[in-house]
């Protein structure tokens, strides 16, 4: 694509991609760190962790900041326009993902001082997949890459059929044994937030789509065509 | 939906100059077409073409037809005056007469039809300012000059002006480029009005306008039509990267 007759239009474009990138950056780095304290019991990473939303939460007003500004100045259509509009949401869809890696490090933290229930497997498995989903949203975002966003779209199965074992599995514990009810509960709780994780970052990879293509592929059914 | 007005593969040139290459266009009724495009794409070359406007420039050369409702206007049998009062014109500068009264101005071109009585023609001049929003600014200084009136009330006084001769189709040629945002938003207001009883086509510079009161847009660029469609689809998602390029600032 060429460049604007205007070049400081360019140059406002792009930092505000670089700013999402650093933020997508930041929160797959919260999604392994959050991840990381509990399978490791390093509350000290969870405490950590959970400061650093705040950052996400600088970036996302940042951003928002920068879009309104270039539609103020620029008045953009077409192709800049679907960039910015979908920078606004996507940024938002990226901040909600930093609030549920707190919420994961703070369970984190809360069973660092419980004795373990069982090995995490199924759980750095489902965090894994899901930080890969951002990060592939992010790419597909950067390059202009609809077909990159579909697959993202499609692994969120994956994603929920892990959530699901993960369920089935804790409520064994829970029958079996009702003094595990507790952690159980905070485990589960985990598991809701990497399938919610998955979810924002299905969203992110649909406006992708729509900001490549024009097509809104909300809520139909995802059809890579 | 009906087309009221249709460009069949118009070529117009100017001595060995083409202004417009093999144009085709539907403009559906009741609807507003926005023509855009860079200067010098012959947007402005196009809607003179509409009303025969370029009769009066010896070297023009106009091929092709333009329907209004399957009639050519270019038909030989077919009176230029006639096509323009059913096709009226609204330019970028406001032009009231300016040795006429506001009155006067208003039903100048009604009364090319004869002799038409004073009741008829008060009815007519208060109809047709109340129809572009000025009856309220002007109904109590009807007698005086036109000259007095603000940039934006001279438009609507033009506007007004073709709205009294009855048309079908009005053409602007940038009609807001010389008024300040509030009256361009009167203009505009009305631009929307309009369309209930009128075909409307504007060529104009602003995109913003364009996608603010246009249904429809053309993108015009060096004398051919490159992309025509809904104008929503326009702004947020055209197909042709010529046209992409042309709204989003990326030449022009």
């Amino acid at each position: 694509m060429t460049e604007h007759l205007v070049t400081q239009f360019d140059t406002d474009l792009n930092e505000i991609r670089s700013k999402l990138l650093e933020m997508g950056g930041k929160v797959e780095k919260m999604i392994h760190d959050s991840m990381k304290a509990l399978v490791e019991r390093n509350t000290e990473l969870a405490e950590s962790t959970i400061e650093y939303d705040h950052e996400i939460n600088r970036l996302e007003v940042e951003i928002d900041e920068l879009c309104l500004e270039a539609l103020v100045q620029r008045q953009p259509a077409a192709r800049d326009l679907r960039f910015i509009t979908m920078a606004m949401k996507i940024d938002t869809d990226l901040e909600r993902i930093g609030d549920k890696c707190r919420n994961i490090a703070k369970r984190a933290r809360e069973l660092n001082e419980l004795p373990p229930l069982k090995p995490y497997i199924d759980l750095p498995q489902m965090a894994d997949l899901a930080a890969a989903m951002v990060n592939d949203a992010l790419t597909a975002f950067v390059r202009w890459d609809d077909q990159l966003a579909y697959t993202v779209c499609h692994r969120d199965d994956e994603v929920n059929l892990l959530n699901e074992q993960i369920q089935g599995e804790l409520l064994t514990f829970m029958i079996k044994d009702p003094g595990t009810i507790t952690r159980a509960i905070k485990i589960n709780a985990i598991a809701r937030h990497l399938e919610r994780i998955a979810d924002h970052a299905t969203n992110v990879a649909e406006m992708v789509i729509f900001m490549v293509k024009g097509k809104d592929v909300r809520h139909l059914g995802i059809d890579p065509k | 939906m009906n087309s009221k007005l249709k460009l069949d593969q118009l070529n117009i040139h100017f001595g060995a100059a083409q202004a417009v290459k093999n144009v085709s266009l539907d403009f559906p009724a009741n609807t507003v077409t926005a023509i855009i495009g860079p200067s010098g794409c012959g947007k402005s070359t196009v809607l003179r073409s509409i009303n025969r406007m370029h009769d009066l420039t010896p070297s023009a050369r106009v091929t092709g037809r333009v329907l209004l409702d399957d009639a050519d206007i270019y038909d030989r049998k077919v009176d230029p005056v006639a096509v323009r009062r059913r096709i009226g014109m609204v330019f970028q500068k406001a032009n009231p007469f300016p040795a006429m009264t506001i009155y006067d101005n208003v039903i100048s071109g009604y009364k090319l039809n004869g002799r038409v009585k004073k009741a008829e023609m008060d009815e007519i001049v208060e109809s047709s300012l109340k129809r572009v929003a000025l009856w309220d600014e002007v109904k109590d200084r009807l007698k005086t000059s036109a000259m007095a009136l603000s940039g934006g009330q001279q438009q609507r006084l033009c506007i007004a002006r073709t709205v009294a001769v009855q048309p079908e189709v009005i053409l602007m040629d940038e009609p807001c480029s010389a008024l300040d945002p509030i009256a361009t938003l009167k203009i505009e207001e009305l631009i929307d009005e309009l369309k209930e009883q009128y075909t409307v086509v504007i060529v104009t510079h602003n995109m913003q306008q364009a996608a603010r009161v246009s249904d429809f847009t053309a993108f015009l660029y060096l004398g051919e039509l490159i992309e025509f469609d809904v104008t929503k689809k326009i702004f947020t998602n055209p197909a042709k990267s010529q046209t992409e390029d042309y709204i989003t600032g990326r030449f022009g």
